[in-house]
């Protein structure tokens, strides 16, 4: 596999254009590597393992501190996942790092088999989610990995939308009791939450409020929701940005009271529409309080090279997207 | 190093016998499982639970224990079996193996059954555990021993060489693996199916420290394990030649009995062989 190529395009950046320009842009890889390194310090149980790729992920933070307790185990993710089973089974919280296509596609079983059967304290620092992973292309785009994890029973999964969320994101997978996956982009990320703002699993964060739609995102699509609501405003249309960070468990009391307050949902991810977040939110609300609802998402398709911010706009996953997509869900309110 | 005195070993023999004989009662019962597998690795067993193994069956999860991890998981009946003779569950727990409800399932889980270490079943996955719990081991600077049995058939799966070559890439001295190469998989012999053969050659190749017995005779398989705990700098793999279907007639070397249930008369047949 071609992995030298993730680090020769980590440096760039190219949202620019595509997000809030009074936004702040923020790594949230280093905000993860980080912010282990804080929780390697209180705690000596911690351990982090790679897969190679530690300067990409940013575990090589961790392995600078604390070489002792960090497990660079080469190119064998199966082997990382499960070796982090044992160390979990030994009292250990152990942080296994990769980027999100090997670790929730190469390492499935061993996650599904091994450490959620279990239950065991294996947390999944997954970076280079989404097609915003850019010129590496399609090998190396993790679009299919909240379906995978979502579908484990037990499983947590997390996308921390910046890097002040990112740390809380890791602090609360530190704490509970069980397997999590916490997915990362490659990009830098525009800073749109506060340190005071909560981070609780299973919970979610209302940005904006306005009564004529919801939207649901999470991810890189956040910020992009928030810029649709400032364009929407011009229209007199007045939406409710929810930033979905767990997404499992998901937030379905929100959810459904959103659905009742507002009338029509829009999902937004960075992911393939089948299985994701658009997916977990259709499953709660047509059971629940069926509203009309329409998803930003990577349809039935592959990933291609290209620079982020042309591939969100390939991939329909831009703030004007979600616009006419916000106008559609609204036209259908019955 | 406990000492291996003849009375010992005849009582070692003893254990042997019963729990052969709770394997083909405990499958009968179930109706499905893998006689073929638990019988080749019966001695191996018992071995590491009475003799080898610092454990304690009253708490099971006491911190220093030995650890003994089957990755060969649907030789989960000879594990049970040992498990109840050892003291850590009921004998009756025995006749519920594979039914709803049943702390004993159909292959081993960590959260239902005391003294299974680690929850295994699909193939390829348990020496990987067993360096996590090695390299904790080293950490946390204790003494304890990890022991994980392998399948040869099992040897087929790639992550079994990831595995090993991160075993000796990290020097685990305090890890032994025991092959047990009853020379048969679900489809036939494994030379047959995918030959993982020459065994012996490859460990060494992946950094190894390599010892060769009969994984039915309890002087080899002890003495291979005290020496293995001499070694230093690297993890040992004893390859246990053994015999699939061990102690039944109809049953030895045939692979037709990987992963069949004897009929009640067959079991019946089998019992007064081994009695």
């Amino acid at each position: 596999m071609a992995r030298q190529g993730a680090y020769a395009s980590t440096g760039r950046n190219c949202l620019k254009g595509i997000i809030i320009n009074y936004m702040e842009l923020k790594c949230t890889r280093e905000a993860s590597g980080n912010a282990i390194v804080e929780l390697g310090r209180k705690n000596s149980n911690v351990v982090v393992l790679s897969a190679d790729l530690s300067g990409s992920t940013k575990a090589d933070e961790f392995a600078k501190v604390f070489p002792q307790r960090f497990f660079n185990m080469g190119i064998a993710e199966a082997n990382m996942m499960n070796t982090a089973a044992g160390l979990a089974v030994s009292g250990k919280i152990a942080f296994a790092t990769t980027f999100a296509i090997f670790a929730s596609g190469r390492a499935w079983e061993q996650i599904r088999n091994t450490i959620a059967y279990s239950n065991l304290n294996v947390k999944i620092i997954a970076t280079h989610g989404g097609i915003s992973v850019g010129p590496d292309g399609s090998s190396h785009q993790g679009i299919e990995d909240i379906a995978l994890m979502r579908v484990i029973p037990g499983m947590t999964v997390l996308v921390p939308v910046d890097a002040i969320e990112t740390p809380k994101a890791i602090f609360s997978a530190a704490e509970h009791q069980g397997p999590v996956y916490i997915r990362l982009a490659r990009l830098k990320l525009p800073v749109i939450t506060k340190p005071q703002d909560t981070f609780i699993i299973g919970k979610s964060n209302i940005l904006r409020e306005g009564t004529d739609a919801t939207v649901i995102a999470c991810g890189i699509m956040v910020s992009s929701a928030l810029q649709a609501s400032e364009l929407l405003a011009k229209e007199n249309i007045k939406i409710t940005v929810l930033n979905c960070y767990s997404i499992k468990p998901i937030d379905t009391g929100t959810i459904i009271s959103l659905a009742e307050k507002t009338g029509a949902v829009v999902t937004a991810e960075e992911h393939l529409q089948i299985g994701g977040l658009g997916s977990s939110v259709s499953e709660i609300l047509s059971q629940n309080y069926p509203v009309p609802v329409e998803m930003i998402a990577i349809k039935d398709r592959f990933g291609q090279s290209g620079e982020p911010e042309e591939l969100l706009k390939e991939y329909h996953l831009t703030s004007k997207d979600i616009v006419t997509t916000v106008k559609k869900a609204i036209s259908r309110k019955i | 190093m406990p000492v291996l005195s003849d009375d010992k070993i005849e009582t070692l023999k003893a254990k042997a016998k019963t729990i052969r004989q709770h394997i083909i009662k405990m499958l009968a019962l179930a109706g499905s499982g893998h006689p073929g597998g638990s019988l080749s690795s019966v001695e191996i067993l018992v071995s590491l639970y009475f003799h080898k193994l610092s454990h304690n069956p009253a708490n099971p999860k006491w911190e220093d224990r030995d650890r003994f991890l089957m990755s060969k998981g649907h030789a989960a009946p000879v594990w049970y079996a040992t498990l109840s003779e050892a003291g850590y569950f009921t004998q009756e727990t025995l006749w519920t193996l594979r039914k709803l409800g049943s702390p004993l399932q159909g292959h081993p889980d960590m959260q239902k059954t005391p003294g299974v270490e680690m929850s295994s079943g699909s193939l390829g996955q348990g020496l990987s555990v067993a360096n996590g719990i090695a390299l904790s081991g080293k950490l946390d600077k204790k003494n304890y021993r990890v022991y994980v049995l392998l399948g040869d058939g099992e040897s087929q799966e790639g992550q079994v060489w990831e595995a090993a070559m991160a075993s000796a890439h990290y020097k685990l001295n305090n890890l032994c693996a025991i092959l047990d190469y009853n020379g048969f998989q679900i489809d036939g012999p494994i030379e047959k199916v995918m030959s993982p053969l020459p065994l012996s050659e490859k460990w060494i190749a992946f950094g190894w420290n390599v010892i060769n017995i009969d994984g039915h005779n309890f002087k080899e398989i002890i003495e291979a394990l005290d020496k293995a705990e001499d070694v230093k700098n690297k993890p040992t793999i004893i390859i246990a030649r053994t015999v699939k279907g061990k102690g039944v007639s109809f049953m030895e070397n045939q692979y037709e009995w990987h992963g069949k249930a004897p009929t009640p008369q067959q079991a019946e047949i089998a019992l007064k062989e081994l009695s």
